[in-house]
């Protein structure tokens, strides 16, 4: 499963230029015309979430470093304790929405001191593996289109990223948890 | 998201005054500032690749195709938007990049998806429309087959057996992912 998944991923972007570029041609288009046309936009996309971005990564780090993290942690470790969910787990849950790299840094203190093996590691990798980092994702997004007003978009992916959680302990006590 | 942004920003202030990590904030403050543009920087380069490719495939006519071929999934999802428009073949290029963990790839169409959501947009452009919303929650749910970066960790870390982790992922992923789809429909009837 794995390593068919893993030629898939290889070989489909090739697939898709190659699609592209013999489709062209044969459309008689002038390709490196066409494309570096195209590719002007990428710079000013970039430039253009650069504000959303920094506000976002700015107030998510801010909070961050504030300790504010610790406060939200004591106050659900006692009724998360009872659900077997590791305190250095429920750490890495309320950061996975907000940085994506310290995540990963999380989970890799994790599985070094809990082992690679353990039920901390397993949970931890389920739940980093089947979500996103909710508010990276709405600053470029919606940055990349000037929108300012969210509606309902922060709200439905916190939603969801809770719903995951929920779902990952559930899911992960079933297969792992002796 | 006013409010939000006020709040992290207020609370973190109070917090830091309580901790007496001040200091880390105003650091945490400039240093995430500049890796935020870093991060925007490192987009352009195959935020550029794939809009010169992606022009050459609208140009050609293969992206309409691709739209037609699409649609009628995709219009189950998002039914407001106009049939056969580009943002079909983006939305399912956006979809599939994700699903195979090719994030790189998948910024860039979701991007494009968005503008062409944008250009139907006929009300205020700076408030995200329904379709909007669920393109996002698509992206914000996070779905992937195979969750390398994770895979990774564990496997140099020296897990007996990490691909044990893939079933029990997929399935959360999946249908945490249906999950974020349902709840933006809920929700767009309410704001």
């Amino acid at each position: 499963m794995r390593e068919i998944l893993n030629t898939i991923s290889v070989w489909i972007l090739p697939v898709i230029i190659s699609v592209i570029l013999i489709f062209g041609a044969y459309k008689r288009v002038p390709a490196y015309e066409t494309f570096t046309r195209g590719a002007k936009e990428g710079f000013w996309i970039a430039v253009k979430i650069i504000p959303y971005l920094v506000a976002i990564m700015v107030a998510v780090a801010m909070f961050r470093a504030s300790g504010a993290i610790d406060f939200i942690y004591e106050i659900l470790k006692v009724p998360l304790d009872k659900l077997n969910i590791p305190a250095d787990t429920l750490a890495l849950i309320i950061t996975r929405p907000l940085s994506g790299s310290a995540t990963l840094g999380l989970f890799g203190e994790i599985v070094n001191s809990h082992g690679a093996d353990s039920y901390a590691a397993k949970l931890s990798a389920v739940i980093t593996g089947s979500s996103e980092t909710t508010f990276y994702v709405l600053a470029v997004y919606f940055g990349s289109v000037g929108i300012t007003k969210f509606r309902h978009a922060l709200l439905t992916g916190i939603l969801a990223d809770i719903f995951g959680v929920v779902l990952a302990v559930l899911v992960s006590r079933f297969f792992f948890y002796s | 998201m006013n409010f939000v942004w006020l709040f992290l920003i207020i609370t973190s202030f109070i917090f830091a005054a309580v901790n007496g990590r001040m200091e880390d904030v105003v650091n945490a403050m400039l240093k995430s500032s500049q890796s935020a543009v870093l991060i925007a920087f490192s987009l352009i380069g195959i935020m550029t690749f794939w809009l010169g490719m992606v022009h050459i495939a609208k140009v050609s006519g293969l992206m309409d195709i691709f739209s037609k071929l699409t649609t009628p999934f995709m219009w189950l999802i998002f039914k407001d938007v106009k049939k056969g428009s580009s943002a079909f073949s983006n939305i399912t290029l956006n979809f599939s990049a994700n699903a195979l963990g090719l994030t790189n790839a998948a910024t860039p169409f979701g991007i494009k998806a968005m503008q062409d959501l944008q250009n139907e947009n006929k009300k205020d452009k700076k408030t995200a429309t329904n379709a909007m919303c669920t393109l996002l929650a698509m992206n914000t749910a996070g779905f992937q087959l195979v969750p390398a970066s994770v895979l990774a960790i564990l496997t140099v870390s020296g897990a007996k057996n990490p691909t044990e982790i893939i079933l029990p992922t997929l399935i959360v992923t999946s249908i945490t992912f249906i999950c974020a789809i349902i709840i933006s429909k809920i929700l767009e009837r309410v704001f």
